[in-house]
């Protein structure tokens, strides 16, 4: 009987409570909405507006002119160096990052200053936002290959060190327990516990990676004028529209290829 | 007021006995065959004080950090080719106490004397030999997943190798050979080219055992090793490991949940409450009064419950 | 002795017999190796002077950290740029969440129908394969460059990445607690605000935060490219236009800064989760 009682009394204040932090949190979140609106200078009616007009934008530009299909083989030509950039920023990056993760877990450093080091440094690397690593090596190494490759590898080596932590930490503590107690030394944990163990879910990783990287070095190239973003941006400004719905098409497909091709060595190694 | 402690009393013995249901205790007297096998032949009292000591723990505490004691002035002798369990609630230190002794949890102080030394400061190569010398099992078998049962087992031999020969899988013919043969006894032959991840928890667990024996070890400590095991195959594994202590002379160091199991396969058990050996007998000398002096005081209204 | 063991050709005892997952992740290792040395070959140099811009790029690293300032623009106006640009993610972040939370609804098999879950991921996939920076300025088409293009392109992104992660964390919910719900005569309203939202609202919350951090990034970088406001646009023009390395510096550092306290607050949120 009593505790029916307690139960129910405490059920009503939980309700109540309930109620009234969730009128706050819509109150708060509303408020926020408004105060970043007026910030921005955000309007929400010509926000929703500009949806059916884009829409019917792309749709007028499908029909793609003889001139413009004509440009497909630069097209091609830009996107596939857009993608060697994207794979080969992430390959080389991943290489650095296993090293640094190793060094930063809490499961396989060697010391305490050298993890707080390799931790510091990738977070720097991965806060550092694309752009402007982008923008800071424009001007040194000029408008090339090199430029998106740098921009792409440090973003992704940041964000890989952070993943490959993670990865490691969960995957492996108890077979490096193990390891350890049969007298083993350190390389060996790593040889035979860690990196069997990590390896499929850190290629996972890269493979996510490599998705990403394909978008960023689109607008890594629109600001270093190389690759298909250059082209993009190109085109933009000359105001051809059926060559912009062209590229974002190309763009679109490829990186649905690389997807695709992603998902299935996903179901094969993991 | 005293019915209102009375009434918080209650609810905290209810959620402590939920909390222990979850950690998967099984306390009970009833003598369960499937879960406790055939009633084994173990050493008497006078027998077991007759084992020359192989490692005695003198002293031994354990603080995590300032005022969290899990260890406490822990004293009590190893002796050769015995079956020794330890008992108690979860959080009373087993774990801890077991992983004392080869070192994976740095004691606060005491001394652990094994093979004429005090092991509890030694460092690198003294350390990992050291560690060659004690086999380890563990409750998640702790076996690397995607490698294949055999390389799991040859394991075991990478304490006696440089980082170098071990990194390049360098087992030599002989080595590979004893292993199979442990492999056999245990009865998981058919399986040494299949990945970890696609046994049983039982079969698992007896390629942990192979790795551990596989090290030619003098103490085998199991942590828990059939806390995750259906009874059938907790049966198995402590059928095995019994029979590891009778053949080959290996002293098996084994924590718990489960007393009557402690009682059938042990010679010798120790009971651990809070960090403290509350009990250290032979498995006759349990009884009521003790079980209630390892697992607290509210054990009676755990068994009602 | 054992009929299970093999030998190999120098009749030593195999220890292992890889299997199918194990040889593909080698030789991608291999093949990835491979491409990527080639790869480098293949990549465009044109314009390129490694021993002009190795020492200057370490030059302008060195002006930037080490002696960053704001050359070009006021303290104040700096922060009030970072306020533009998180406001900018905030936006897309919460109306983006907001969308999502319908969508994940139909998106969760538990909670949905098939052809509804698998209309709005291959929807959803389409979305996401288009950058952000596209999406912007395909929007600035129709609103013209600034907020409004902005937001609604970043919402875009932010849609499709937050579906799938409410969309996994519902599917997630015990079954059992549903039906308790629908035995009980509950409506699908009732489900989803009495059982789903409340049982993976912590989850719900570390998968928004973690988008607005990454949104705070993309508002950076639309700042920088599609002339979105904010300060990532005053990085474009103190390094593009201005050419000011210590500015660059200082707005870099801002920004570092910005990012590394969204970066613990999210860590925090996702511990907790």
């Amino acid at each position: 009987m009593r505790q029916t009682q307690t139960i129910n009394a405490k059920d009503i204040n939980i309700i109540q409570k309930k109620n009234l932090m969730l009128l706050l949190t819509v109150v708060i979140i509303v408020g926020l909405i408004m105060l970043a609106s007026y910030i921005t200078e955000y309007n929400h009616v010509d926000g929703i507006l500009s949806i059916p007009a884009a829409i019917s934008w792309m749709a007028s530009n499908l029909m793609f002119s003889q001139s413009t299909l004509a440009n497909l083989g630069s097209v091609l030509r830009l996107l596939w160096e857009t993608v060697l950039i994207s794979i080969v920023a992430t390959t080389t990056a991943s290489v650095f990052a296993i090293v640094f993760a190793l060094m930063g877990s809490s499961l396989t450093y060697l010391n305490k200053p050298l993890m707080y080091l390799a931790k510091i440094i990738a977070s720097i690397s991965r806060n550092i936002p694309v752009v402007a690593w982008a923008l800071i090596l424009v001007i040194s190494f000029g408008t090339n290959s090199m430029t998106g490759f740098l921009a792409l590898f440090f973003g992704s080596f940041g964000f890989l060190v952070r993943a490959f932590i993670e990865t490691i930490d969960e995957g492996s503590r108890d077979s490096v327990e193990a390891l350890n107690a049969t007298g083993a030394t350190y390389w060996h944990t790593i040889f035979k516990a860690v990196l069997p163990g990590s390896m499929p879910q850190m290629f996972s990783w890269i493979l996510f990676m490599i998705e990403t990287n394909i978008r960023s070095a689109t607008l890594v190239g629109l600001l270093t004028g190389t690759g298909i973003g250059y082209l993009f941006d190109l085109y933009y400004k000359q105001l051809n529209y059926e060559m912009v719905t062209l590229i974002t098409l190309a763009i679109v497909l490829a990186v649905l290829i690389i997807e695709a091709i992603s998902n299935i060595i996903r179901r094969e190694i993991l | 007021m005293a019915v209102d402690n009375k009434l918080k009393e209650e609810q905290k013995t209810k959620t402590d006995f939920n909390k222990k249901a979850t950690d998967d205790v099984l306390i009970s007297f009833d003598e369960d065959p499937e879960v406790t096998g055939e009633t084994v032949e173990v050493a008497s009292k006078e027998e077991v004080k007759q084992m020359p000591v192989i490692m005695s723990i003198e002293n031994l505490n354990k603080e995590y950090s300032k005022g969290k004691t899990v260890l406490k002035d822990v004293n009590f002798d190893i002796k050769k080719g015995e079956l020794l369990s330890i008992i108690g609630p979860s959080g009373a230190g087993k774990s801890t106490l077991l992983r004392s002794i080869n070192r994976m949890i740095e004691p606060t102080s005491g001394k652990i004397d094994f093979d004429n030394k005090n092991i509890t400061k030694i460092k690198g190569k003294e350390l990992r030999k050291m560690r060659t010398n004690i086999g380890m099992i563990f409750q998640h078998y702790n076996l690397v997943d995607r490698l294949s049962v055999f390389e799991n087992v040859l394991h075991g031999t990478l304490g006696y190798k440089n980082s170098i020969q071990g990194i390049f899988s360098m087992y030599t013919e002989s080595e590979k050979e004893e292993a199979l043969d442990i492999i056999t006894e245990l009865g998981i032959q058919d399986h040494i080219y299949k990945r970890c991840d696609e046994l049983s928890g039982g079969q698992k667990q007896r390629v942990g055992i192979a790795r551990a024996l596989v090290q030619k070890p003098k103490i085998i400590l199991c942590d828990e090793p059939i806390a995750s095991l259906d009874p059938s195959s907790s049966r198995i594994i402590m059928e095995h490991l019994r029979k590891i202590c009778n053949e080959k002379g290996i002293t098996v160091i084994v924590n718990l949940h489960q007393v009557d199991v402690a009682k059938n396969y042990s010679d010798r058990i120790i009971g651990l409450n809070s960090g403290e050996v509350v009990f250290n007998g032979h498995p006759n000398e349990i009884n009521k009064e003790v079980i209630q002096k390892i697992y607290g005081t509210d054990f009676d209204d755990l068994i009602m419950e | 002795m054992q009929s299970t063991v093999e030998y190999d050709s120098n009749g030593s005892i195999k220890v292992s017999k890889p299997n199918r997952g194990q040889t593909i992740l080698k030789w991608l290792i291999i093949g990835s190796a491979i491409f990527t040395v080639v790869g480098f070959f293949l990549m465009d140099y044109t314009g390129l002077d490694l021993t002009q811009a190795i020492p200057m790029t370490i030059d302008n690293l060195g002006q930037m950290f080490l002696s960053p300032s704001l050359n070009n623009t006021t303290w104040s106006n700096a922060l009030w740029q970072v306020a533009v640009t998180l406001s900018l993610g905030f936006l897309a972040t919460i109306l983006g969440a907001i969308i999502s939370l319908f969508l994940a609804f139909g998106t969760a098999v538990n909670l949905s129908k098939p052809w509804l879950s698998n209309t709005i991921k291959a929807f959803i996939t389409v979305i996401r394969a288009v950058p952000t920076v596209l999406w912007v300025l395909i929007f600035a088409i129709a609103a013209g460059l600034g907020s409004v293009a902005a937001v609604i392109g970043m919402i875009f992104h932010s849609v499709a990445y937050l579906v799938k992660a409410y969309s996994e964390a519902f599917e997630e919910v015990d079954e059992g607690k549903i039906e308790a719900l629908r035995a009980s005569g509950a409506s699908y309203g009732h489900i989803l605000f009495q059982v789903i939202v409340p049982q993976t609202k912590s989850y719900l919350i570390s998968w928004t935060f973690l988008r607005f951090e990454i949104n705070f990034g993309v508002a950076v970088a639309m700042g920088a490219a599609a002339g979105a406001g904010g300060i990532g646009y005053e990085l474009f023009m103190s390094s593009s236009f201005y050419y000011d390395m210590q500015e660059v510096g200082a707005i870099t550092l801002i920004i570092l800064v910005v990012a590394i306290i969204l970066e613990l607050i999210a860590n925090r949120l996702k511990v907790s989760a």
